[in-house]
């Protein structure tokens, strides 16, 4: 299974490398919405800095759904998704290996994005150990549900605008835990932060759980 | 005799419709089969359905040895399947895909390198994306995918369509180097003398049925035995 995982994350990774998708589009398209969140909201009075880690986190979303979407446009093409199915491949592995590299790209672009904010919206970064849990955690969680909801989108003619529909409320508690997580970070007070980290956790549990023995079903339907 | 496919009475459905009605096949390991065909008989479905991509809904389905009904996934990394679509990922290069193809298989790290070189694609030709190829070239590198593999079963799908003349060879000779190894091949194609050339025995489908496919006759097909 984990050769079978690393063997798929290398390949889609080395798919997005080629065709710099990550880089041209969905880094700046992230970029562009901090931007106008920058522009919509009054940066003057300090709301930027007390709402900055709901809008990373809506960001963050936003972008990873086109990653998503990515990661199963590249199986759509000539078939591509039939190689995999008669490829042989674990389908644990498969789905390891296709959340996996969602997950790298995401890790990526909240690198990006955590410097955009602290330069746009002023904030001071604080609770380094939380934020890092929270970013782990919630990263995680998106890319297992995403893939999950990715497959099961996948075998349709109206994918592209269904995955949204489909992946916006399930990953909603994805982001009031990680927003109210990193809040409490930022904000000093740990305390009320450790809850959300742990309900991140218990999701992202549950959805890698989930997608380990589903996938490989779900593929054969898609 | 051990057969790499036997098929008894196997259906396979598209929708609510049988492409596959009741088919009763034999191939024995080692043979090439050549299927034969008007549009619509059901041989691409045939072929998908031995390769696992299509459902057997009733009937009995042996590959390699397996139940396809029961156990799709344990044949599949022992078959290379040739298919209309050349299941190649524009982003990456040859080396890329044929690696990718062959390690999914199991099978060693030179033979994705050992394919490229006996399809004339290891020169300038390696390091291109599979995207910019021209529709013959993709049709070389799906076949490379197949070798790459080193599949126990070929399931070729009109195979010599796109290729060029040398390519055309190329694939005849792989074929029979394959046959000769103790691989199987069963291939569908229009080209009906270039591909009856290449095969070791002819099935007829039509309707979704093989008319000949069986090794041994079923005991009602036998000569009438005439009472004086």
């Amino acid at each position: 299974m984990w050769r079978d995982a690393a063997l798929v994350a290398g390949k889609d990774l080395r798919v997005e490398a080629r065709s710099r998708v990550g880089v041209n589009q969905v880094v700046p398209f992230a970029l562009l919405v901090l931007i106008v969140f920058a522009f919509a909201l009054d940066s003057d009075r300090g709301t930027l800095a007390s709402v900055g880690p709901g809008l990373f986190w809506v960001t963050v979303l936003f972008s990873g759904l086109l990653a998503i979407q990515r990661s199963f446009v590249i199986e759509a093409d000539d078939d591509a998704r039939d190689a995999l199915r008669l490829s042989g491949l674990d389908g644990a592995g498969i789905f390891l290996g296709k959340a996996g590299a969602v997950a790298a790209q995401l890790a990526v672009l909240e690198v990006v994005l955590a410097l955009g904010v602290v330069v746009l919206y002023n904030v001071h970064l604080h609770g380094a150990v939380m934020l890092l849990l929270t970013c782990l955690a919630a990263t995680v969680g998106l890319a297992a549900a995403g893939t999950v909801y990715g497959i099961i989108a996948a075998g349709l003619r109206v994918r592209d605008t269904l995955l949204p529909l489909l992946v916006l409320p399930v990953l909603a508690p994805v982001l009031l835990a990680a927003a109210r997580a990193c809040e409490a970070a930022l904000a000093g007070t740990p305390s009320e932060g450790w809850p959300w980290v742990r309900l991140l956790f218990v999701f992202a549990t549950i959805y890698v759980t989930f997608g380990v023995v589903a996938f490989g079903p779900l593929l054969e339907e898609a | 005799m051990a057969f790499a496919v036997r098929l008894r009475s196997a259906v396979s459905l598209l929708g609510r419709f049988p492409a596959l009605a009741g088919v009763d096949l034999d191939v024995a390991a080692g043979e090439i089969v050549l299927v034969q065909g008007a549009n619509g008989a059901g041989k691409t479905t045939l072929l998908r359905a031995c390769a696992g991509l299509a459902a057997f809904t009733a009937g009995e389905a042996e590959v390699l040895g397996h139940d396809l009904r029961k156990d799709r996934k344990a044949v599949r990394r022992r078959i290379g399947l040739l298919g209309h679509a050349t299941f190649l990922y524009d982003d990456l290069t040859v080396a890329d895909n044929l690696q990718f193809s062959a390690r999914a298989a199991g099978a060693d790290p030179g033979s994705a390198a050992d394919a490229m070189a006996r399809l004339g694609l290891d020169g300038r030709l390696r390091d291109v994306a599979a995207g910019r190829l021209s529709a013959g070239q993709r049709r070389r590198v799906a076949v490379a995918a197949v070798v790459a593999r080193h599949p126990d079963l070929w399931l070729l799908d009109e195979p010599h369509a796109g290729l060029d003349a040398g390519g055309r060879d190329i694939l005849d000779h792989l074929v029979r180097d394959a046959a000769a190894a103790g691989a199987t091949v069963l291939l569908a194609s229009h080209e009906l003398d270039r591909a009856a050339a290449l095969a070791t025995r002819t099935v007829v489908m039509a309707g979704g049925q093989v008319t000949n496919g069986l090794l041994t006759p079923p005991a009602a097909a036998k000569e009438p035995v005439h009472v004086a």
